[in-house]
């Protein structure tokens, strides 16, 4: 593999880092039955908050801090709407996405376009030694290498502990992990703060990596919705929510690829439009049956195994509401 | 008793109003600015003169057709957020017809009104046929054609609509007057046709939604589809019909902010107004009467705060701030009524509830004594 190669490859791994950890979030949060729909907004308003607070304060951990702070007090209130109050999730979520997104311009009005601290460069001593996999994977900030463990942690969690199984029953049948002596909507709220915060690093992951600085319109607008619609893509599994983030991420290189090479001639118009041809696309292949007609076409006896792993059925009590009387 | 009940829920409206007026306030003081002085340049930005009130009445036309368009595919149960893209195809589309199409005025003002809202209502029923058939959510959809129609406009007007002279991606040249909305007088820019579409849409959606069939279906719909498709309501026709109403709605939406706002073809010409529709409709709580109002007064605030940069060199996302801020508590506010209304209904001991108390051992059995009348109960 050629030096280009490489790079590509490393900068897509760094740039689809915000995208990780905020679908990570989502699916943690989606998993409880809960749909926090205000990621555009929030991670708006956590980057700006993670970048005032570093550029105030002078140090990034308080600048992550307060990201991640600002994301899980957005949780709270679409919890709270949602379960305390028993409003529509959809309706809380959606008003905080506008109102996030407005309130990161006026109260970031000062700050536009400033440079200010960035997580620090920190290519891993020994792994980064590795030929092509350290230079793609660990030669990056630390929120990447986060962001590789969580999304390893997370999958560990859901699938091989007690907890775990915990948060995917309240997900899936909350009135027998009920019966079964779980506090349903106290693990609710604790996992939608769990993932609020995530969507709130997400945010400081542009604001204080790879897109540095604060400005309107901000440059992550959009990818909330993107990130929401990778949970689907993924079926609310970590490594295929993981996975859709990295191919969007790739498409994404491809495409400033082919715009800046003059030999190509593509309309920039169409390369604008591909982010969400794309989202409707994979939607698309995840809601119609279409893979379901696919896996038919498999040999039989790969049709199991294929199934379950592209098996993508929200968690049941997605959007419902518990009672426990 | 009544007029009690009247005044709480009143005052449980205007809780939550003063609550987002008085944390807007805070976070105005908070970067060290007056709030005083932000409400003077706001009432001076809207009504100054008759010009900036022609402007407020400007902004709220679009507002209020979207919000119309909106209350009917909320009423069958539809998340519409793609009625920003849907206004700009309607201005794509009556901007078409206003550059390339050649007719005497008030027939190519007709035709433009009924291309926009082709475009609108072709938009919506594409994001309404991948929900319906295809189950992607309409959120989804709606957001991914929104940005669509977004970058669908910046391609014309950077390529085959540029002008031709001092090409740019600003806009289009602008339109002959021929195809312009007139106006109603010179000293008060506000368009009569205009005025008289909104009158005519406000009237046909309450009424149709009250007296019709097609209104009683749409209700089914959203109020739970699949019973309503038992009982024999075509729940994907009538669920479309909403998109394509509220599309069209909002095409002719969009047709005045390029007619007669802009007088061209401009990127983003929807301008926000779609998505601060649905926030009129949540405010109001599907209440049609209220719209106008509502979105009047969403106007004033909006229209006003363009101001504030100039002034005081603040943000005019203060206006959205306010307006987002008012429309969350409210929602979370009537949550909060409702949960406090149950309690007190379940405390108590009503009819229906003993009906439904297995542990009384009775079903169907009323006890007449007077303590227990719903009426009584409900105001303790």
């Amino acid at each position: 593999m050629n030096d280009q190669t490489l790079n590509i490859l490393s900068s897509i791994i760094a740039n689809a880092t915000p995208l990780v950890i905020a679908s990570i979030g989502e699916t943690i949060t989606e998993r409880v039955g809960v749909t926090n729909l205000s990621l555009d907004g929030s991670l708006v308003l956590s980057a700006m908050t993670g970048f005032v607070a570093a550029y105030v304060s002078g140090s990034v951990e308080v600048g992550i801090a307060a990201a991640m702070l600002v994301g899980a007090l957005i949780a709270l209130i679409v919890a709270i709407g949602g379960i305390a109050l028993r409003c529509d999730q959809v309706a809380v979520g959606f008003i905080l996405t506008l109102l996030c997104a407005d309130l990161a311009q006026f109260l970031g009005q000062e700050y536009t376009r400033k440079p200010g601290p960035t997580i620090p460069y920190w290519p891993l001593p020994v792994l980064s030694e590795i030929p092509v996999v350290g230079k793609i994977l660990f030669t990056h900030d630390a929120l990447v290498y986060f962001s590789f463990l969580l999304i390893i942690g997370t999958w560990f969690w859901m699938f091989y502990t007690r907890a775990g199984l915990a948060q995917r029953a309240v997900g899936e049948r909350p009135e027998a992990a009920f019966a079964r002596g779980v506090d349903v909507n106290r693990l609710r709220y604790i996992y939608t703060m769990i993932g609020g915060s995530l969507v709130g690093l997400a945010g400081a992951a542009y604001s204080l990596g790879i897109k540095p600085g604060w400005q309107t319109p901000p440059v992550m607008l959009g990818d909330g919705w993107i990130a929401l619609a990778i949970v689907i893509f993924g079926g609310w599994h970590p490594f295929r929510v993981v996975f859709g983030a990295y191919l969007f991420a790739a498409l994404r290189a491809l495409s400033n690829v082919i715009q800046g090479n003059p030999n190509i001639d593509v309309s920039p118009v169409l390369l604008n439009m591909m982010p969400w041809m794309l989202m409707i696309l994979t939607l698309l292949a995840v809601s119609s049956g279409g893979i379901e007609r696919l896996v038919k076409l498999l040999p039989r006896r790969m049709q199991r195994s294929t199934r379950n792993l592209l098996r993508s059925d929200p968690p049941a009590a997605l959007g419902t509401r518990f009672k426990s009387d | 008793m009544q007029r009690n009940r009247l005044a709480a829920q009143f005052g449980l409206l205007l809780l939550p109003i003063i609550a987002s007026l008085v944390i807007t306030a805070l976070l105005i003081l908070a970067i060290n600015q007056n709030p005083l002085e932000v409400v003077q340049n706001v009432w001076e930005g809207a009504f100054r003169n008759t010009n900036a009130f022609a402007g407020v009445i400007n902004f709220a036309i679009p507002l209020v057709l979207c919000s119309l368009g909106l209350i009917v595919t909320f009423t069958a149960g539809l998340w519409n957020i793609g009625v920003e893209g849907q206004m700009v195809m309607g201005a794509l589309f009556a901007s078409w017809a206003a550059q390339f199409v050649d007719l005497p005025s008030p027939l190519l003002i007709g035709f433009e009104i009924v291309l926009a809202m082709l475009g609108g209502a072709l938009w919506s029923v594409v994001v309404g046929t991948l929900k319906i058939r295809l189950g992607v959510h309409e959120i989804f959809g709606g957001v991914a054609f929104n940005a669509l129609a977004n970058v669908f406009t910046i391609y014309l007007i950077s390529g085959p609509w540029q002008p031709e002279i001092g090409g740019s991606a600003q806009g289009t040249e602008p339109f002959p007057t021929a195809a312009l909305l007139p106006e109603f007088s010179p000293d008060f820019a506000v368009s009569l046709l205009a005025l008289i579409i909104i009158v005519v849409a406000f009237f046909a959606v309450m009424l149709a939604l009250r007296g019709t069939r097609w209104g009683l279906q749409l209700k089914a719909t959203g109020k739970n589809p699949r019973s309503a498709l038992l009982l024999g309501v075509p729940t994907e026709r009538s669920a479309l019909s909403a998109f394509a109403v509220c599309g069209a709605l909002a095409g002719i939406a969009g047709a005045y902010r390029v007619l007669f706002t802009f007088d061209n073809l401009r990127p983003l010409s929807s301008g926000g107004i779609g998505f601060l529709g649905l926030l009129v409709v949540l405010l109001v709580s599907m209440r049609v009467l209220l719209v106008p109002l509502v979105a009047f007064i969403f106007s004033v605030v909006f229209v006003g705060s363009t101001r504030l940069r100039l002034s005081m060199g603040l943000d005019q996302s203060l206006a959205g701030v306010l307006q987002g801020l008012a429309v969350l508590l409210v929602v979370l506010s009537n949550g909060l009524r409702e949960r406090l209304q149950e309690k007190s209904y379940k405390d108590t001991k009503t009819p229906v509830n003993i009906e439904n108390d297995h542990s009384v051992g009775v079903t169907r059995r009323v006890a007449p004594t007077s303590d227990t009348s719903k009426e009584a109960t409900v105001h303790e």
